[in-house]
């Protein structure tokens, strides 16, 4: 049984799901993230975790003990906020220090958790500031300081950074899982950023519509998606219609132009048309040993992004782009060029339903 | 072509700000002109004339003169007064707001007591003091009610209208919506993860309100009161058309002094005003010092 | 959520009696004026008293004085607080509150006083009585200005305006007083309750008002003057009656405590 379970969790608002089949075990120091479009249950999900929202139905329990029904103030569960919710009236420290106090430790005992938990927040002189005074990212920071001075069981965190900016927000999550790491905490990690997921987890929920669409590792995910949605949703993705021409060898057409995939596509007959999905960063210009598929077309338009160039191509119904290091003696793709991209086959992804023909997140 | 120039030159106006002398508080003056002609030039009168005898000498005894008992009573039953009305109205008018803004009442309960508020912390004066006659007046509503119904007279028991107590009640009609009125908007800006946040940390819900709500709602809460004192401390109207001057209150005995056959002493009444107002300049001053101590994480 | 909201129910009670019986008594008083039976005489003498009339329509033509002069007062100077002097902001602004701090006995008596003798003897004039109206009405229709031109973004407005070629002028009655509409109609309201009901000003500067008249009425008769307050309570809730219907439900927003 793991740490933390939830059995078949379902939450209805007035008439309308919002959670639906909720089942997962989060093991011990694991840290998992959930992952999904605006609405789709995440946040709500995490407040049935917290003791905020009651369950429908279903159960949650941590460590073998049912928690369903227990009040939030006695769950010990942390929980960092998106907006901070840092008690404006109270220092950083005494922030940090308030579940200590709520527990009637001693006073010395909590001064020394907060100067520790400052040093491991990397804010060590911050601890007579107002949080006002504060950045957002510092701010942040003291929250979830403030989180783990509970010592809890497992740690929540909704959207932490969507309110920063860029740059902290790469540096942030890091230093988030530095910490999760170190305190060894069970964590539950909401997030709308498939960046932010895929780079910081042990584990992700893909979730839509207030359903598990797929749970499993990033690579998992991002490699072998189980669903449309969970390929269309994380990473990016150009969508050709395809023919099927030997279901057995799995040799299809794209355009009439021939392309193998390495699976077999026993469910389909000859003559079908399915949908084949390629990541952009699979394709390429020089075919390396092995590559057997070859798609000719004509480019279509050349984007400069900074680092990379992105080369938008057409075929006679289809079109793909893909993705280039901008080297600076490469030769780059002209309007107009008739060009020929190659790609692995055992990167065709096959997607049952029908897909907008790039699907970008 | 003009109005580019203009925008221009405007814009370098504001740049140079600092440099050639900037005019633009001129365009303040009619607004300062008003308030000073209408009420500071007249107010700093009477406190010229406070220190004046009726010839236009000038004298300290007029607040010397303050000194006497049935003035320094006068204060004094202004003061607690509106102490009591403060207090009461200020604790009622928070229950009340907290009671519509976060009690989970229906929402049509909110935006009633809300504009019902409005029109009661307005209501005053003449209409007022016949509402509150015509309801625990010796005849009145409330009076006949618990007589008849539940045999007891108010009267019998001490109570009466026109006392201390009667005005104190009579009061709080306007100074409990005020409080209501003022409190609503701070309370609905307490963020429900403020709650949420220190539920995680194990509170219950008064320690909740003991050491994250009440503490960041102290500054507006006091602030509010104060108000509430002032508006006691300077009503007049009330209280006349409630006791016609039976009761001697500040305004009551200013109005006498002033215009009044018997007590005719102006200079007196002058200081009488003057006396006020220093009583309202402390009571405002004490809330800043209070609001220092209660709300250093403002700024 | 869970626990029924005994305490909020306790209060929101209490509250409503406290609001409405005195209401209901004196509702309940005026319509009593004949004996054994409930009437509307005390209305219709009332009505019928020509000084009604007369006082009536007097404070009405100070009321919209003291509109009038109060937005062609404020207006330009809040927006010039905004656009071009903000660090004077705190300034006005205690300046705006000061009447709530100034008891209105002592303000008359400070007007009587200043105004009752040469140069300036301004005590005969009703000007006199709309200045002192405006002072009073500085707190309402500032907040409510000062709210409205928040939500303007005011700097924008006046840059674009003055680049399609507006003059001052322009901008402010062309562009800027119409977009503060709703602001103005809820400090206009307010002010509007406030001075027709005001006493002590009236009653010391001896004008035919209406307070003064509803206090005389309340010295010498008994129904009528509880039929008085009834109509002057209908007009303030219908004054703020129609600040929510402008304002959509600001209620609480731009209104704080009265002249007592
Ligand atoms: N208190 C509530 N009452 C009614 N419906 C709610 C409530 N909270 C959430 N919902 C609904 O439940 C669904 C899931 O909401 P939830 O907040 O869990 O989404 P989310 O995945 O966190 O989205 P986001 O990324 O925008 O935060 C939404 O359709 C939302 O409208
Ligand atoms: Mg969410």
């Amino acid at each position: 049984m793991a740490f933390l379970e939830l059995a078949d969790v379902r939450k209805v608002f007035n008439q309308s799901v919002a959670v639906e089949h909720f089942t997962m075990g989060i093991e011990p120091g694991e840290f998992v993230s959930f992952l999904g479009p605006s609405g789709c249950g995440k946040t709500t999900t995490l407040r049935m975790v917290a003791g905020f929202e009651r369950p429908t139905s279903g159960t949650i329990s941590v460590g073998g003990v049912d928690i369903t029904h227990r009040p939030a103030n006695r769950r010990n569960i942390g929980m960092v906020f998106q907006s901070y919710a840092l008690f404006p009236n109270m220092t950083v420290a005494e922030n940090i220090g308030f579940g200590l106090k709520l527990k009637h430790v001693d006073s010395k005992s909590i001064a020394q958790r907060v100067s520790h938990l400052l040093e491991v927040i990397n804010l060590p002189d911050k601890g007579g500031r107002y949080p006002a005074q504060l950045s957002g990212g510092q701010q942040q920071r003291v929250a979830l300081a403030r989180a783990l001075a509970i010592e809890p069981q497992v740690l929540l965190l909704d959207e932490p950074l969507s309110a920063l900016d860029a740059k902290i927000r790469v540096s942030l999550r890091n230093e988030i899982r530095a910490i999760q790491r170190q305190f060894g905490i069970t964590t539950i990690y909401v997030t709308h950023d498939q960046e932010e997921a895929l780079s910081l987890s042990d584990r992700i929920v893909v979730m839509s519509n207030g359903r598990v669409e797929q749970i499993g590792t990033p690579l998992q995910i991002y490699t072998y998606p189980q669903t449309t949605f969970v390929a269309s949703f994380v990473g990016t993705l150009n969508v050709l219609r395809a023919k099927v021409i030997d279901p057995a060898a799995g040799r299809i057409t794209v355009d009439d132009q021939p392309v193998m995939v390495a699976r077999s596509l026993a469910q389909h007959r000859a003559g079908d048309m399915i949908n084949v999905a390629l990541r952009p960063e699979v394709i390429g210009l020089d075919g390396a040993p092995g590559t057997i598929n070859q798609l000719q077309g004509v480019v279509e338009q050349v984007t400069f992004l900074g680092g990379t160039i992105r080369t938008q191509m057409r075929f006679a119904s289809n079109s793909l782009f893909f993705d280039m290091f901008n080297t600076p003696n490469g030769k780059l793709p002209q309007t107009g060029q008739t060009l020929t991209v190659t790609f692995p086959e055992a990167s065709c992804l096959l997607i049952d339903g029908p897909v907008g023909t790039s699907a970008t997140v | 072509m003009s109005q580019l120039v203009q925008v221009e030159a405007q814009t370098a106006r504001m740049q140079v700000g600092r440099r050639g002398w900037d005019w633009s508080w001129l365009g303040v003056i009619p607004f300062f002109a008003f308030a000073v002609a209408f009420l500071i030039w007249p107010c700093f009168s009477l406190v010229l004339g406070s220190f004046q005898d009726p010839q236009g000498h000038w004298t300290l005894a007029n607040i010397r003169d303050l000194g006497q008992p049935f003035i320094l009573e006068a204060y004094w039953l202004s003061i607690r007064i509106s102490l009591v009305t403060a207090l009461v109205g200020g604790i009622f008018g928070f229950l009340l707001a907290y009671a519509v803004t976060q009690g989970g009442l229906p929402r049509f309960v909110r935006s009633g007591f809300l504009s019902f508020g409005g029109v009661a912390s307005n209501f005053a004066g003449v209409p007022l003091a016949l509402a509150f006659i015509a309801t625990l007046g010796r005849t009145g509503l409330v009076t006949a009610v618990l007589k008849t119904v539940f045999g007891i007279n108010i009267y019998d028991r001490g109570f009466n209208l026109y006392t201390f107590w009667g005005l104190s009640l009579t009061y709080l009609y306007f100074q409990f919506p005020l409080m209501l009125l003022i409190m609503a908007p701070a309370l609905d800006g307490l963020k429900r993860e403020w709650r949420e946040a220190a539920e995680n940390l194990g509170a219950t819900s008064g320690e909740y309100w003991r050491y994250v709500a009440l503490p960041i709602l102290m500054p507006s809460i006091l602030g509010t009161m104060v108000l509430l004192f002032g508006n006691a401390f300077g009503a007049q109207a009330t209280a006349f058309a409630l006791t016609g001057g039976s009761l001697n209150l500040t305004t009551i005995l200013i109005g006498q002094q002033i215009t009044g056959d018997v007590l005719h002493n102006p200079n007196l009444g002058y200081a009488l005003a003057l006396g006020m107002v220093v009583v309202m300049a402390v009571s405002i001053g004490l809330y800043t010092l209070l609001q220092r101590t209660t709300s250093k994480w403002l700024r | 959520m869970k626990k029924v909201a005994f305490w909020p129910w306790l209060w929101v009670v209490l509250g409503g009696l406290y609001f409405l019986l005195p209401l209901y008594a004196t509702l309940d008083f005026s319509l009593r004026a004949k004996r054994g039976v409930l009437g509307l005489t005390a209305y219709a003498s009332v009505l019928h008293n020509p000084k009604f009339v007369q006082t009536f329509a007097f404070s009405l033509r100070m009321a919209v004085f003291t509109i009038v002069v109060s937005i062609l007062l404020m207006v330009p100077t809040v927006y010039w607080v905004h656009l071009r002097v903000p660090r004077l902001r705190p300034m006005v602004e205690f300046v705006t509150l000061l009447p709530f701090v100034v008891p209105a006995i002592v303000h008359v008596f400070g007007l009587i006083k200043t105004y009752s003798q040469p140069p300036l003897v301004l005590v005969v004039s009703p000007a006199l009585l709309v200045g002192a109206y405006v002072v009073l009405s500085f707190p309402y229709m500032y907040r409510a200005i000062d709210t409205g031109l928040r939500a303007l973004d005011v700097r924008t407005l006046t840059e674009a305006a003055q680049s399609l070629g507006a003059g001052w002028g322009t901008i402010l009655f062309r562009v800027i007083l119409p977009n503060l509409r709703v602001a103005l109609l809820s400090g206009a309201f307010l002010t509007f309750s406030i001075v027709m009901g005001e006493l002590t000003l009236a009653l010391y500067l001896a004008w035919p008002a209406f307070g003064p008249f509803m206090y005389q009425i309340g010295q010498n008769r008994a129904y009528e003057p509880a039929a008085l307050a009834i109509i002057s309570l209908a007009l303030t809730w219908l004054s703020i009656g129609l600040i929510q219907l402008f304002g959509r439900g600001h209620a609480g927003q731009a209104q704080i405590a009265g002249a007592k």
